[in-house]
């Protein structure tokens, strides 16, 4: 879940605390394996930004960004290319960063 | 006079050892230092074996976490992922199995086949290579390798496959092998209770 819902004041801290979304850009890294870039709630704005200029950097850097979705239709696990910040489904919690293909 | 000059030389040599110490000294600090960038290469780092297994094992928790239970079991049990193809020829072969499927192996070429006959396509190298990878390192973990080609097939297909350099079968992987592997897979799904054909729906 991407967006949260704002507390409130009703409600217990855990149900608060379950609405927080935090959306984390993971990359691949030789050596390393997944390596954590940024993580944020995309509703808040300094989050926000700071997501938007670390998957800009990625891109310009070369990466491929995907999301890990399950399909609505056939409920298979698939990827979602993205191109742009934008283009991140709302409820995704991690983008994945990898290089990109090239011949071998 | 002999001995006047005798002090002279004897003065300046005294007033110039400090300025010779310093100047060698600078020098070998300098070599040190070229000595050291040399050393360091892509091969001569230090190599940790624990680091790689740990790499290995990160990027295997990732991998799981992104593919479904039969593909994860797949690739645990077999060393390797099936990927349905996308395309169909006609649009009600879109519910029914896939016409064609891939095979991707870690740090080998996507093998396509034909799922309902056995039959071998083609070979596709691709690789993802991090050249922003440091001490020479741009080999993704084989797992994350694995990933990644996953990743980029179930998403765009069409865009990996155009990357890719396809060979007929037999240029990179032996075609016994993969056969066997297909016999494998088709044994393992029998002894998992699956179906055979590859399913166009996975959960």
């Amino acid at each position: 879940m991407r967006s949260c819902a704002k507390p409130t004041g009703h409600g217990t801290l855990r149900d608060i605390i379950g609405k927080v979304a935090v959306m984390k850009f993971l990359r691949m890294k030789p050596g390393h394996g997944e390596v954590l870039l940024a993580e944020g709630d995309p509703s808040v704005e300094e989050d926000e930004e700071r997501l938007v200029e670390e998957f800009r950097r990625q891109l310009d850097e070369g990466m491929w960004a995907a999301v890990p979705v399950t399909n609505s239709g056939s409920g298979r696990r698939e990827a979602q290319m993205v191109r742009e910040y934008a283009d991140i489904p709302p409820e995704s919690e991690r983008v994945i960063f990898f290089p990109r293909a090239s011949g071998g | 006079m002999l001995l006047a000059l005798l002090a002279l030389a004897l003065i300046a040599f005294v007033l110039a050892t400090p300025l010779a110490l310093r100047r060698v000294e600078l020098w070998r600090a300098e070599r040190a230092l070229h000595a050291s960038r040399v050393r360091v290469g892509p091969f001569d780092e230090l190599y940790d074996p624990g680091r790689e297994r740990r790499a290995e094992q990160r990027a295997r928790e990732l991998l799981r976490s992104c593919v479904n239970e039969e593909e994860w079991g797949m690739y645990r049990d077999l060393g390797f992922i099936r990927v349905a193809g996308r395309h169909t020829r006609r649009e009600v072969d879109r519910a029914a199995r896939a016409a064609y499927a891939y095979l991707v192996y870690p740090h080998k070429p996507i093998v396509a086949y034909v799922p309902e006959s056995g039959q071998l396509l083609s070979e596709y190298c691709v690789e993802f290579p991090d050249l922003t990878g440091s001490g020479g390192r741009h080999r993704l973990p084989a797992s994350d390798d694995v990933l990644a080609k996953w990743m980029a097939l179930t998403s765009d297909e069409d865009r990996v496959i155009r990357r890719a350099n396809m060979h007929l079968i037999g240029r990179q992987l032996d075609p016994a092998r993969v056969r066997r592997d297909l016999w494998r897979l088709a044994e393992w799904e029998r002894r998992r209770g699956g179906r055979q054909q590859v399913p166009q729906s996975q959960r």
